[in-house]
């Protein structure tokens, strides 16, 4: 092998710094996206569901979303009727916001570390709470 | 399941309707509307019909125009950029002869010449913008609201050339640093979309007349309802006063109209 000596220690140069992310953060745990729900209004609510199952809204919320959005804008349904029959009037802004008033700790939250980049606030405005 | 889209004929249905048609030699077309969903809306189209009376008459002093152009911009969150070049209305005033432009009349009265006009979207029978749209964010509601679907709008700009009455704004810009007080219950705009007049359909929706209906009630300037009731006072005031609507002679059948 030609230059084997210079091959040999760019290959481990190369290893290096290709591993070296992996390498330092190993053991270190990111912190795990903690959601939170404790704004004012939920508090004062005496059971504390969404308009469907936690599991249900965590695995769906962005589809029930563009369903939502579809049904208001283009059909004019302003009302939703839950999996009890519960009915609900159909917004981002007066509806999910009243109770999840905290934006930055809840929608942000997983947003952020899933690196997920929502188009919602460019016209949707958060609310001051 | 709780998300499902309800359709209107299941495979079976679907599958004899296709096998009819093709045999009664209309193709595919009747199974396909069977597959729409707005099949059932489609023919309810003739259930309402929104339409407004503005009677100038009433339009007397600056502040007549403002509560109205005030109120529908604070509910709407629509900006002001201080300049004409970018600005954004949804309902605004305009001299006469931009408002009718068709009217050739040289001798008038004074007071309809320099008189300006309170114009907003006409919510078109037949709507150029709508024609136009490449993605159907501008659509036409079977109440006859001419509406826009923001998430939609690619910012193309067809339907503001394709609007004879320039009813349409375009963002330009960034439209919030320019929104005085933002109204927490309505949505804001984004820079490269285009917007407009929507009828108030967040408030018709829960019964309210539209904002700038509402700011002028107590000398009823606007009046609003349904062409499609008899009763309705927008059908009252059409059948008492000659009413006149903007350029006619388009075809575009504006849901707007005029006492002068």
């Amino acid at each position: 092998m030609y230059n084997g000596s210079k091959i040999i220690v760019g290959l481990i140069v190369f290893a290096g710094i290709v591993t070296f992310p992996f390498i330092y953060n190993l053991g270190k745990v990111n912190a795990k996206p903690e959601p939170k729900i404790d704004t004012p209004v939920i508090q004062q609510l005496k059971e504390k569901n969404c308009i469907e199952s936690k599991e249900f809204m965590k695995a769906n919320h962005m589809q029930l979303l563009n369903k939502w959005r579809d049904m208001v804008v283009r059909n004019g349904k302003r009302v939703y009727v839950n999996s009890k029959g519960e009915k609900y009037e159909i917004s981002l802004q007066n509806t999910c916001l009243k109770c999840h008033s905290n934006k930055k700790e809840f929608c942000d939250e997983c947003h952020n570390y899933m690196s997920v980049k929502t188009h919602c606030w460019n016209c949707h405005l958060e609310s001051k709470g | 399941m709780v998300m499902s889209y309800e359709s209107k004929a299941n495979r079976r249905q679907f599958l004899k309707i296709l096998g009819f048609s093709t045999l009664s030699g209309l193709g595919s077309i009747p199974a396909i509307w069977a597959l729409t969903p707005q099949f059932a809306i489609r023919n309810l189209q003739s259930e309402k019909r929104w339409a407004m009376v503005v009677d100038m008459k009433k339009f007397r002093t600056e502040e007549d125009y403002k509560k109205c152009i005030d109120a529908c911009h604070t509910i709407h969150n629509v900006p002001d950029f201080g300049n004409p070049k970018d600005e954004v209305k949804w309902i605004w005033k305009m001299p006469y002869r931009n408002t009718f432009p068709e009217q050739e009349d040289e001798y008038i009265s004074d007071g309809v010449k320099q008189m300006p006009f309170m114009v907003l979207c006409n919510h078109c029978k037949n709507p150029p913008c709508v024609r136009v749209c490449p993605t159907k964010a501008t659509f036409k509601r079977i109440d006859g609201i001419v509406q826009m679907d923001y998430h939609r709008c690619i910012g193309c700009r067809f339907c503001m050339a394709a609007c004879p009455y320039g009813s349409r704004s375009f963002n330009f810009r960034e439209p919030r640093p320019f929104i005085k007080e933002k109204n927490p219950e309505y949505p804001t705009r984004t820079r490269g979309v285009v917007e407009k007049c929507n009828f108030c359909e967040e408030r018709l929706s829960k019964g309210l007349s539209p904002a700038c209906v509402e700011a002028c009630k107590d000398n009823k300037a606007l009046i609003f309802g349904d062409l499609n009731d008899p009763d309705s006072e927008v059908r009252k005031v059409l059948e008492s006063n000659y009413t006149i609507r903007r350029k006619p002679e388009l075809g575009t059948q504006p849901g707007v109209y005029y006492i002068v």
